[in-house]
C-alpha cells in the first residue's frame, strides 16, 4: 500500500543519502531529510571540514530518530571512565572507542578532524579495520562524556558496552610475523651464499668454500630454534594426546635435514641442504598465517555483556543516578527509557511496557505488561519511560543464565581434519620407503645407507600437503571475507563442506526489520485516513506506530476523548467521528478466526477494514530455500507465534519442518534430535535466543545486519545482505578438498622425481635446492588458480 | 680473492640493520592496520590554525 504522497521526482538528502518525506529541509540549495542531518552539516561547515562530503557521496550517518539527551550521563562517573579509559595522566588521556558506522574515507577525515570541533581534544587516529578511534584529550578541557555527546552529534554514537568494562583486550600477537622475517630473512641470505658453490666454486678455494658453509650453518640455526618453533610445539602437544597430526613428521624432517647438513659443514664432506631446510620453513610459515588471518572488527566469542550497556539509570533518594552495571542490586527500582535495554529482572512498577524481546526469544511483536508483571532482561522497551523494581542481578537473570548452561561449553573434541589423516598415510609411506632403502644399502653398500636414508626425509617432506592445506585454506578464507562471510578458523571450512540439514531461524534471519501492512476493507476517504493516522499517532504501540509511518502525515488532525485499553485498541474522537482500531472484539464485538496480527478500523461504530502486518521477508529466500532443499534438508524454527505459518508452508513444502513458539532450549534440543539422527547441521540465527542452538550444531552461522555490533557466539558471521549466496558458500568450501587433494598430487611428481636421486644416495644440494621451490611455487599456483577461478564461476 | 669475506661481513651487517627495523617496526604496530594509511593520504593538509598548536 503506498503512500498517499508520491512525489514523481525523489530527493536525496545531502548528508545521508535518504530519501526526504515531505519535511524536507533546504539550506541554500542542499536538502535535508532531517533537522539532525541538517545540524551536522552546519557544524561541519563553520569549521571548514566540507571535504568529508568531497570525499565519498553522501557519506553521512540518518540522524533521522530519537536521541536521548543523557544517554552518556554515566560517562562522568569517575569509576566507570577509569575501566574505559586506556591511559591517564595529570593531562592527557587515552582512550579507545569502537564507532560501527565508520565505513568509509570520509568517516576517518571527520574523525582525524575532531581536534577542529573541540578544543579539548589533542589528536585522534582512526583504526579502519577495526571501526576504531583512539582519542588524546585534555582532562581539564573535555571530559568522555563530551566527547561521547560530540560523537553522537556528528553522527557517530560511540558503541559502548558491559564488554569494555569487563574484559581486557587481549594482545595482537605478531610472533608468527618475527618467525616469518628472521626465517625469510636467513632464507635469501642462504640461498645468496649457495651459489658459489652451485655455480662451481674452485675446489682449490677450499677455505673460501668453507667460509660459505658455515655461514649458512650459523644462518640456519636461528631459524632451525626460533623459527619452527611451532611446529615442534603443536607436534609435541599433539603427540602428548597420542595422535599423530601433520606437524610431527614436518618437525622430524626439519630437524634430520639440519642434522645431515651440520655433519657434512662440521666433517668437511659437504655442504648440506641448508637452503631447502630454511625454504621450507619460510613457506610454511607464510602459509600459516595466511590461514590464521584474523578479523580483528569481529568477535565470535561474545557474550551477553556485549550486547548490554555499561550502566543504567537507578532512582536513588528521587533523583536518577547513573550506576554501573554490576552495581546493581536487588531491591534497586531502575528507569529505563525507549528503545533502552531492560539490564536484569524485575517488576514494573510504572509506565506502560512494550517490550521488544525480537531478539532474545524470537517473537517479532513486541510484548505488552502491566504494572506489577515480572519483566525478564534482554529486552529493550519500545515505549515511552517505566520503572522497574530488581528482582534478580544482572548476572543472574533469566536469561543469562541461559546462556551459561553447561552445554553451551565448547566442545572439546573437535573433528579431525582429513588433512591429518592423509599425512598419516603419507608418513607411513615415506617410512616404508626409507626402511626398504635402508635394507638395500645394507645389503649392497653400507655407506650409502645414511646418506640415502636422510635424502629420503629431506625431499619427501609431508611440507608439500600441509603447504597445499594452508595455501587453499588461505586463499578460501580470503574469498569468503570478500564476500562477507567470516569464518572463525580453517576448521570450520571442512565443517560447513559436510552439512547435511540446515535450520533457519525466522525473526531477523529470513526477515527484514519492519512490517509489510495489507489492508482489506472497504476503501478509506482521504479524510478517514487522517483521522485514522491522527489516532493512532496519540498511541505508544508499535504497531500504531507502523501505521503512522505509513501514511507519513505531517501534520495531524486534534483528538478528543481518547482511550487506550491496553491489549485492546485505542478510540477516540476526530473531528466529531468515534474512530477506534484494535482486535476484533474490540472494534466489531465479535470475536474472528483471521490468523496474524490484524487491527481492525471502525468510524462511528462501522467496521470499514481491517490492516495485516505480517513480517517482511528477505527478497532472496524464496529462491534460496529452493535451491537448498536439492541438496539439503531444510526447517525452519522461530519463537513466534503461528501467524505466518501459512506463508512459511508454502515456502517450504509439506514434509518439512516447521516450529513455532520455541524458546531457546527447544531451539537447542531440536538440533540434538537432528544430530542423534545422525545428520550435520548448520543453524542460522541472529540473536540471542539462538545461542545455545548455534553452539550446538555442528556450524552455528550468526546473521548480522551490519557485522560490527553484536552477535552472538557462532562459528561464522555472515552479513545480511549475502544470505542468498548460502549454496555457492556452500560449494566453495566443499571444493577445498579437492583442491587441496590436486595440488598434492601434482607436488608429489617432484617428489618423485627427487626420490629417485634420493633412493641412490645421490642427492645433490642442488637437485634439493631446485625442486623444493619449484614444488611449492607450484603448489601456489595451483591452490589459488583453482579457488580463484571457482569463485569467478560461482559469481563470489 | 679473500677480500670477499668483508664484503660478506658487511653485507649481512647491513642486512641485519633491516631484519632488525622490520622487526621493530612490526612491534610497535605499524603494521596492524593497513585500510587506514590508503585513505588518510588522500586527504588535503590544511593550514593549522592559530588555536590548536598546545604541544605536551
Amino acid at each position: 500500500m503506498s503512500s498517499s504522497i508520491a512525489s514523481a521526482t525523489k530527493i536525496h538528502c545531502y548528508h545521508c543519502g535518504e530519501v526526504c518525506n515531505t519535511n524536507e529541509i533546504h539550506v541554500r540549495e542542499k536538502a535535508f531529510c532531517c533537522e539532525g542531518c541538517k545540524m551536522v552539516y552546519q557544524v561541519l561547515n563553520e569549521e571548514g571540514l566540507c571535504e568529508y562530503y568531497d570525499l565519498n557521496k553522501n557519506p553521512g550517518i540518518t540522524q533521522n530518530r530519537d536521541a536521548r539527551k543523557d544517554k552518556f550521563a554515566f560517562l562522568d562517573d569517575g569509576a566507570i571512565e577509569s575501566k574505559l579509559i586506556s591511559f591517564k595522566n595529570e593531562q592527557q588521556v587515552h582512550v579507545t572507542l569502537y564507532l560501527p558506522q565508520i565505513h568509509c574515507s570520509s568517516c576517518l577525515y571527520l574523525l582525524e578532524n575532531l581536534h577542529r570541533l573541540n578544543d579539548g581534544i589533542i589528536s585522534s587516529r582512526v583504526d579502519f579495520t577495526g571501526k576504531q578511534v583512539t582519542i588524546v584529550y585534555l582532562a581539564k578541557k573535555t571530559s568522555l562524556r563530551a566527547i561521547a555527546e560530540l560523537l553522537t552529534r556528528i553522527g557517530y554514537e560511540p558503541y559502548i558496552s558491559l564488554n569494555d568494562l569487563q574484559h581486557k583486550k587481549p594482545a595482537i600477537d605478531r610472533r608468527m610475523i618475527y618467525r616469518l622475517g628472521v626465517a625469510g630473512f636467513c632464507f635469501g641470505n642462504i640461498m645468496l651464499m649457495s651459489f658459489p658453490e652451485y655455480l662451481g666454486i674452485d675446489v682449490t678455494e677450499a677455505t673460501l668454500r668453507s667460509v660459505f658453509r658455515w655461514l649458512n650453518f650459523g644462518l640456519s640455526i636461528p631459524v632451525l630454534l626460533y623459527s619452527a618453533f611451532p611446529f615442534y610445539e603443536s607436534s609435541y602437544k599433539s603427540l602428548r594426546h597420542r595422535f599423530l597430526n601433520i606437524d610431527a613428521p614436518i618437525a622430524l624432517a626439519i630437524i634430520i635435514t639440519f642434522v645431515r647438513s651440520a655433519w657434512e659443514v662440521l666433517s668437511g664432506t659437504g655442504a648440506g641442504y641448508f637452503d631447502s631446510m630454511t625454504g621450507i620453513v619460510f613457506f610454511m610459515l607464510a602459509g600459516r598465517i595466511l590461514q590464521d588471518k584474523t578479523y580483528r572488527q569481529l568477535s565470535f566469542d561474545r557474550d551477553y555483556t556485549s550486547y548490554f550497556p555499561v550502566a543504567v539509570s537507578v532512582i536513588k533518594n528521587g533523583a536518577e543516578t547513573p550506576t554501573a552495571l554490576p552495581g546493581i542490586k536487588h531491591g534497586d527500582t531502575l528507569l529505563l527509557h525507549h528503545e533502552e535495554l531492560i539490564p536484569a529482572d524485575g517488576i514494573l512498577t510504572r509506565g506502560k511496557a512494550y517490550i521488544d524481546y525480537s531478539f532474545v526469544t524470537g517473537e517479532s511483536v513486541p510484548v505488552y505488561k502491566e504494572t506489577g508483571e515480572l519483566v525478564y532482561a534482554g529486552g529493550k522497551q519500545t515505549g515511552g519511560n517505566i520503572e522497574i523494581l530488581v528482582v534478580k542481578e544482572v548476572a543472574q537473570s533469566y536469561l543469562t543464565a541461559l546462556w551459561r548452561r553447561d552445554e553451551f561449553k565448547d566442545k572439546s573434541t573437535k573433528p579431525v581434519s582429513f588433512v591429518h589423516l592423509l599425512s598419516r598415510y603419507f608418513t607411513w609411506i615415506v617410512l616404508g620407503i626409507a626402511l626398504l632403502t635402508a635394507v638395500y644399502w645394507q645389503m649392497h653398500d653400507t655407506a650409502r645407507v645414511w646418506t640415502a636414508v636422510t635424502s629420503i626425509f629431506i625431499i619427501a617432506c609431508p611440507c608439500a600437503l600441509l603447504l597445499s592445506n594452508t595455501f587453499t585454506n588461505g586463499s578460501i578464507l580470503a574469498i569468503l571475507a570478500r564476500n562477507h562471510f567470516y569464518l572463525r578458523s580453517a576448521q570450520t571450512i571442512e565443517d560447513i563442506a559436510g552439512v547435511s540439514h540446515i535450520v533457519f531461524d525466522k525473526t531477523g534471519t529470513l526477515t527484514k526489520p519492519g512490517q509489510d501492512i495489507n489492508y482489506n476493507g472497504k476503501a478509506l476517504t482521504e479524510t478517514q485516513k487522517q483521522q485514522m493516522v491522527a489516532l493512532a499517532a496519540c498511541s505508544g504501540h508499535p504497531l500504531s506506530k507502523s501505521l503512522v509511518k505509513l501514511f507519513a502525515y505531517t501534520d495531524h488532525l486534534p483528538v478528543t476523548a481518547y482511550k487506550e485499553i491496553p491489549g485492546e485498541g485505542i478510540e477516540g474522537k476526530v473531528e466529531g467521528v468515534l474512530v477506534k482500531i484494535g482486535n476484533s472484539g474490540f472494534v466489531t464485538s465479535n470475536t474472528d478466526s483471521r490468523g496474524g496480527t490484524i487491527a481492525y478500523v471502525s468510524f462511528d461504530n462501522i467496521m470499514y477494514g481491517w490492516f495485516r502486518f505480517s513480517n517482511r521477508y528477505r527478497n532472496a529466500v524464496p529462491l534460496l530455500v529452493r535451491n537448498l532443499k536439492k541438496h539439503y534438508g531444510v526447517s525452519i524454527l522461530t519463537g513466534d507465534n503461528e501467524a505466518e505459518k501459512l506463508r512459511l508452508r508454502k515456502l517450504l513444502g509439506r514434509e518439512d519442518v516447521l516450529l513455532f513458539n520455541q524458546r531457546p532450549e527447544d531451539k537447542l534440543n531440536y538440533i540434538k534430535h537432528l544430530q542423534q539422527k545422525g545428520k550435520k547441521v548448520m543453524m542460522i540465527g541472529d540473536g540471542l535466543n539462538d545461542a545455545g542452538a548455534l553452539r550446538q550444531s555442528n556450524i552455528g552461522i550468526a546473521l548480522s545486519e551490519d557485522t560490527n555490533n553484536f552477535t552472538p557466539a557462532s562459528d561464522a558471521i555472515m552479513a545480511s545482505e549475502k544470505l542468498e549466496k548460502l549454496p555457492a558458500f556452500i560449494r566453495l568450501c566443499k571444493a577445498n578438498r579437492h583442491i587441496v587433494l590436486a595440488s598434492f598430487i601434482l607436488s608429489i611428481t617432484y617428489n618423485i622425481i627427487g626420490l629417485f636421486f634420493a633412493v641412490q644416495g645421490n642427492l645433490s644440494p642442488m637437485v634439493a635446492a631446485v625442486l623444493m621451490p619449484s614444488s611449492s611455487l607450484g603448489i601456489f599456483l595451483v591452490t589459488f588458480g583453482s579457488s580463484h577461478r571457482l569463485a569467478k564461476h560461482l559469481q563470489l | 680473492m679473500s677480500v670477499i669475506v668483508i664484503l660478506l661481513i658487511a653485507s649481512i651487517s647491513v642486512a641485519s640493520l633491516f631484519l632488525l627495523a622490520f622487526l621493530w617496526s612490526v612491534k610497535t604496530g605499524q603494521f596492524d592496520d593497513e585500510g587506514s594509511a590508503a585513505s588518510r593520504i588522500l586527504f588535503d593538509d590544511k593550514p593549522v590554525s592559530a588555536t590548536n598548536t598546545e604541544k605536551l
